[in-house]
């Protein structure tokens, strides 16, 4: 009994002391895991693309420094592979975005019938993006699709949707903003709803007009929602595939020839892992330029809003 | 299998009875043709095991990547057998065509074990023998410890065992010196005219005879009053745009995707021979094709012929063949012709597509898969395809010349036969064997997509195609 006394008050210090200094390590673990899991394939990528590595010429494999690179930017398909990446981000982001706001709006107030329309809204985000494209290969086909002879009642023959390079793009466009403005409309939903409401009693006892109330209360007060949303769909765009590749498989010729479409049909068909990874590495590069742009202009507005409280 | 069955099989085996009467006892003993054929089957196999050891692997299992297709539908069919034969398992993952050569690359490039063989074509074998993800079969055929004494190699058509063997060297000639036999030619083929007879007798129009007469001809059919397109071709942006209908008819022109000069590639698709024949090529499906060509494979090009939406197309002679069966809308309505698409040329020059079986050379188990890959490819299992399922058209000489299968075929699919032998001596691949295959066949794919779409002239499109292609095989230091 004695002995169980003597050693109990020098035994309980040593276990509270490694007990919080192995706390830290032990919590951060899963991170360092993550960040493993990320890091491994991302440098994988960055030396593989600093090397001439064809899977089925392997005679030709070395270490050929920036020269991938030179090549993908002295080639005029990639120039054209980065504007039609960026138009497709910017005319997706930028229409969906007006899209969700305007549908967001009409629902904002709650009721049962709102309810509901938000809920049906946000079935098209449940179909897989492969799945939707099958969908509306099938509308749009120019024999037997619903949207060929609706637009054949109106007048317009012979419309080829995405298998015509002038039309392409717009076909690709609106299953994209199909797919994803219910994205976009329940975010800013979420943030309508969640606006503090004197500003609007103030604003609706003083008499003021409505487009007023919108651009000089709802926006600013919803930027940074908005901001939210278009960061998580320029980054979806950007790296844009199975809507296209389904649907066209980057054709008629280059015209939908996007980042992934290019870095997966150099992977997959012709084996070339070093320009497969040259190209994703640019792809990584926008996206981390473009996401900061949208960080920064978010965080400026985050001190402009403390500044003014 | 009664006591009674097996003596009625011994006896047909041994040459004591003909089929018919062999047939005549099955049905006696409450025995139909389809279930008759599945048990000579399996009387056969067991003839075979007395000839060789095929229980040598008993109990192992072997895993196959199989694309989604007759063929596949056919071993499957017939799989017990095999497996009663050696005691062996067979399991099997069955992917669309869509995905299917994107699931090969990721599973090989990827170095992984889990398939033992798989389904290939011909020209992907150009990936991946020289990337070493496939076992040369040289070794497993000359080597009678290991292959049935009547696997009967020499049966398979020559022009399509050498199909599929290849030196690796780029430009050299398929089956020449050297080469290594990447693959066991399993079923293949050749590209003709299917055409709906019930549409051309409604127009009092005949199959054309060369290309300019084709290009009229469709335009024709398109603008009667039969409601239907004339041609059907594939037109998505894929290496399989090229090989059936367009090549065959490029090469019936005289002219060549690539040259070989001092052992250096040098891309050959914009020679005079080449811009006529693809100019009356775009102007064909201008005028005559399927609105959306563009986004067509042969899925599409298929389903419209068999539900009479296009009048006839120059796609795989199979093509036509299963469209011309089934439930398809117009089943028993189609017919067949060569084609021989240069006005004044001798005879068809279809190129080929040879669907084949290949050993990954990262499974764990080769001697057991070569057991699979023998018996898949051996006579026995071409016959109950070819008798009685759609397992056509089948690379054996002695199924060509087998009497239940010809007669099966000119009773329900009149034509085909003599189309095929008419076509078949001038069939072979046509296009030049080397590593970036894909890579020029997508772009050329691409570059008919712009002549299409007007985006830019024939004369120029192929030009540039040939100059960005040149660039590319310079960079591969194979130009």
């Amino acid at each position: 009994m004695a002995a169980t006394t003597a050693t109990q008050p020098t035994a309980s210090p040593r276990k509270s002391r490694l007990g919080p200094a192995l706390l830290p390590y032990l919590l951060s673990l899963p991170a360092l895991l993550v960040c493993i899991g990320i890091i491994i394939p991302f440098f994988t990528a960055v030396w593989y693309s600093l090397q001439r590595y064809n899977l089925n010429l392997p005679y030709l494999r070395g270490f050929v420094w920036f020269q991938q690179y030179i090549d993908l930017f002295s080639d005029p398909s990639f120039w054209h592979t980065v504007q039609v990446s960026l138009l497709y981000t910017a005319l997706t982001v930028i229409l969906e975005l007006l899209l969700g706001l305007g549908i967001a709006l009409l629902l904002r107030r709650p009721s049962t019938l709102h309810n509901i329309m938000s809920i049906a809204l946000l079935l098209p985000l449940m179909v897989a993006p492969a799945i939707a494209s099958l969908m509306w290969k099938l509308m749009t086909h120019p024999d037997f699709g619903i949207l060929s002879w609706l637009i054949q009642q109106v007048g317009i023959t012979n419309f080829r949707w995405a298998a015509a390079p002038s039309s392409a793009l717009f076909t690709v466009l609106l299953v994209d903003i199909w797919v994803y403005t219910p994205f976009m409309m329940i975010l800013l939903l979420a943030g309508l709803r969640g606006l503090p409401k004197q500003p609007f009693e103030a604003a609706e006892l003083d008499g003021v007009p409505a487009s007023f109330v919108f651009f000089r209360i709802t926006l600013p007060m919803l930027t940074p929602y908005i901001i939210t949303a278009a960061l998580f769909r320029m980054l979806d765009s950007i790296q844009q595939f199975d809507i296209i590749y389904a649907m066209t498989q980057g054709g008629p010729g280059d015209t939908l020839m996007v980042f992934q479409v290019m870095a997966y049909l150099d992977f997959f068909q012709n084996f070339n892992v070093g320009r497969s990874a040259a190209v994703l590495m640019v792809l990584w590069a926008i996206a981390y330029l473009l996401s900061n742009v949208f960080i920064k202009h978010w965080l400026r507005l985050r001190e402009r809003a403390r500044g003014a409280a | 299998m009664t006591t009674k069955q097996k003596d009625t099989i011994d006896r047909f085996l041994k040459g004591g009875m003909s089929r018919r009467e062999m047939i005549e006892r099955l049905g006696r003993m409450g025995i139909g043709a389809a279930a008759g054929a599945y048990i000579l089957n399996q009387g056969m196999t067991e003839a075979l095991a007395q000839e060789f050891n095929w229980k040598a692997h008993e109990g192992k299992t072997i895993n196959l990547l199989l694309n989604k297709h007759p063929y596949a539908d056919a071993m499957i069919a017939n799989l017990e057998n095999f497996k009663s034969l050696t005691g062996m398992n067979v399991t099997y993952d069955v992917f669309p065509e869509d995905v299917y050569f994107d699931k090969v690359a990721a599973a090989l490039s990827s170095r992984s074990s889990q398939y033992d063989a798989f389904m290939t074509g011909a020209y992907q074998v150009w990936q991946y023998g020289p990337a070493g993800w496939v076992e040369d079969l040289n070794e497993y055929i000359q080597d009678s410890d290991q292959t049935a004494p009547n696997y009967a190699w020499d049966d398979m058509l020559e022009g399509i065992r050498k199909s599929t063997a290849w030196s690796g060297v780029p430009g050299a000639e398929l089956g020449g010196e050297d080469s290594k036999q990447w693959a066991l030619p399993w079923g293949f083929e050749l590209n003709s005219i299917s055409y709906n007879r019930r549409i051309f007798d409604q127009l009092k129009v005949e199959p054309a005879k060369d290309l300019p007469e084709l290009v009229e001809l469709a335009k024709k059919i398109t603008d009667s009053d039969a409601g239907v397109y004339g041609i059907g071709v594939r037109g998505s942006r894929s290496w399989a745009t090229i090989h059936p209908g367009y090549l065959s008819a490029f090469a019936n022109y005289g002219a060549k995707d690539l040259t070989v000069q001092d052992g250096m590639l040098k891309a050959a698709m914009n020679s005079p021979e080449a811009k006529e024949m693809t100019a009356l090529w775009v102007k064909m499906i201008q005028e005559s094709g399927p609105k959306n060509w563009a986004t067509y494979t042969w899925y599409q090009v298929g389903t419209d012929l068999g539900a009479g939406a296009s009048a006839m197309i120059y796609d795989a002679d199979i093509l036509g063949y299963f469209m011309n069966g089934g439930d398809n809308k117009e089943a028993g309505n189609l017919a067949y012709s060569a084609f021989t698409p240069k006005p004044g040329a001798e005879a068809p020059t279809p190129n080929v597509w040879i669907w084949s079986l290949a050993m990954s050379t990262f499974g764990g188990q080769k001697d057991a898969t070569w057991y699979f890959m023998q018996w898949a490819s051996g006579t026995d299992h071409a016959l109950f395809g070819a008798r009685k399922m759609d397992f056509v058209n089948p690379v054996r000489q002695s199924v060509w010349k087998d009497e239940e299968f010809r007669s099966r075929i000119a009773k329900s699919y009149p034509g085909y036969i003599e189309q095929f032998e008419a076509s078949s001596p001038g069939s072979k691949i046509y296009f030049t064997p080397q590593p970036l295959f894909q890579t020029v066949t997508t772009d050329w794919a691409a570059a008919l997509q712009k002549m299409v779409a007007n985006e830019i002239p024939v004369d120029e499109g192929l030009d540039e195609l040939a100059g960005n292609i040149d660039r590319q095989l310079k960079a591969a230091g194979l130009g």
